[in-house]
């Protein structure tokens, strides 16, 4: 059972960090407990089809159809971090402030919501599809039962689950002046090390070159199976040998949207509305 | 950048065009790798088509050669790997690890 919950927990650890970071960074906005729901339920959904359709999705593009696919939903969501972060840093002073009851703010948070709830399902789906491929073989297989397959998942969701939320209620604790640094600061990293993870598996499908694979490598420092390796991963994208073409897309996503962040805080349309 | 990226494009589409990177076969029966030894050379890229002939979907697991990929259940898929360096490169199937394991010794 607890191998099983470990895998699940392996899983989901990912997702809970990516929803636990985003619950916080949203917390001003009204109404978001229920997007983010939604994007919970919207994505477990989602894991549970795609984990259907594995066989189908793996075929494509001459067998390498889950790096493509993997690849794909990770562009999306770095999309989507992008625009929440360039979103927040034109809007976050005024939620912050309080005046997210003006009716126009009420719009553009919908629809910064519903941005959020695509983004959580995206996450969701990614790591969720894994898992409900793994409790499927082992529940058809002879060594385990159905009911000890069923509590190591509900044990690793569980214990996954918990580590967002105490995330969460830790990013609560930093006090406001800091609150939008620190939240975009973790976003900005969070979409850099999606942007990275995309660029491995273009490189793992040969769709794309590594240039030079790796480009260095310190995993007798900080190994990838270290908690603190696992930690950083989640959280920044950390790859104790990654290859030349992840490092690109890393810094390549940080420069965007940091840049993006930059224009829109000076762009006078925007000074304009305030 | 976006001329590193179109550099890159091209670069790999030239490679897709020439495709001659060597190929090794794996294949999972009964939740074991066979070989359990896989010899490829180094300091090149490699093609691994892993064909899994169980009725349930296995994740080739590697850390050290930093990939992970599920192969479906009577599935075949390929996976490129390196350029290694000498060296041995342990992996597991995640779904049944206290079976499915196995090493790519690059030489």
């Amino acid at each position: 059972m607890f191998g099983s919950a470990i895998i699940v927990f392996r899983e989901t650890f990912e997702a809970a960090i990516l929803i636990g970071i985003i619950a916080a960074a949203t917390r001003s906005i009204a109404g978001r407990g229920l997007f983010i729901g939604a994007g919970i339920a919207a994505g477990l959904a989602g894991a549970c089809l795609v984990a259907a359709l594995t066989s189908t999705i793996a075929a494509m593009f001459e067998g390498v159809g889950q790096e493509a696919f993997n690849a794909a939903i990770l562009a999306l969501a770095v999309v989507l971090l992008a625009w929440h972060n360039i979103w927040m840093s034109m809007h976050g002073a005024e939620l912050a402030a309080g005046a997210k009851q003006v009716g126009l703010e009420v719009k553009q948070g919908r629809r910064e919501l519903s941005a959020i709830l695509l983004l959580i399902a995206l996450a969701v789906l990614r790591e969720g599809s894994e898992s409900a491929l793994f409790v499927y073989g082992m529940m058809s297989g002879a060594n385990l039962s159905v009911a000890t397959a069923i509590y190591g998942t509900l044990l690793g969701i569980a214990a996954g689950a918990a580590v967002g939320f105490l995330l969460y209620l830790g990013m609560l604790k930093i006090p406001m002046r800091w609150f939008f640094s620190v939240t975009s600061t973790l976003i900005l990293l969070l979409a850099a090390g999606m942007a990275a993870r995309m660029a491995h598996f273009l490189v793992q499908a040969d769709l794309l070159p590594s240039l030079k694979s790796p480009l260095w490598d310190v995993s007798a420092i900080v190994p990838m199976t270290s908690p603190l390796g696992i930690l950083l991963h989640a959280l920044v994208g950390y790859e104790a040998a990654p290859a030349g073409l992840e490092v690109l897309f890393y810094i390549a996503t940080l420069a965007v949207i940091v840049a993006g962040m930059f224009l829109v805080q000076r762009s006078p349309s925007v000074a304009h509305t305030r | 950048m976006r001329h590193v990226l179109i550099i890159a494009l091209f670069a790999a589409l030239s490679g897709l065009a020439h495709a001659a990177d060597p190929e090794f076969a794996l294949t999972i029966r009964d939740h074991r790798f066979e070989p359990s030894e896989l010899r490829v050379p180094a300091n090149k890229k490699v093609k691994i088509v892993i064909e899994n002939q169980d009725a349930t979907a296995e994740e080739f697991d590697s850390h050290a050669l930093n990939r992970e990929k599920v192969i479906p259940p009577k599935a075949k898929a390929p996976l490129f790997i390196g350029p290694l360096k000498p060296g041995r490169y342990p992996f597991v199937g995640e779904f049944n690890e206290k079976t499915a394991k196995g090493v790519i010794i690059a030489e």
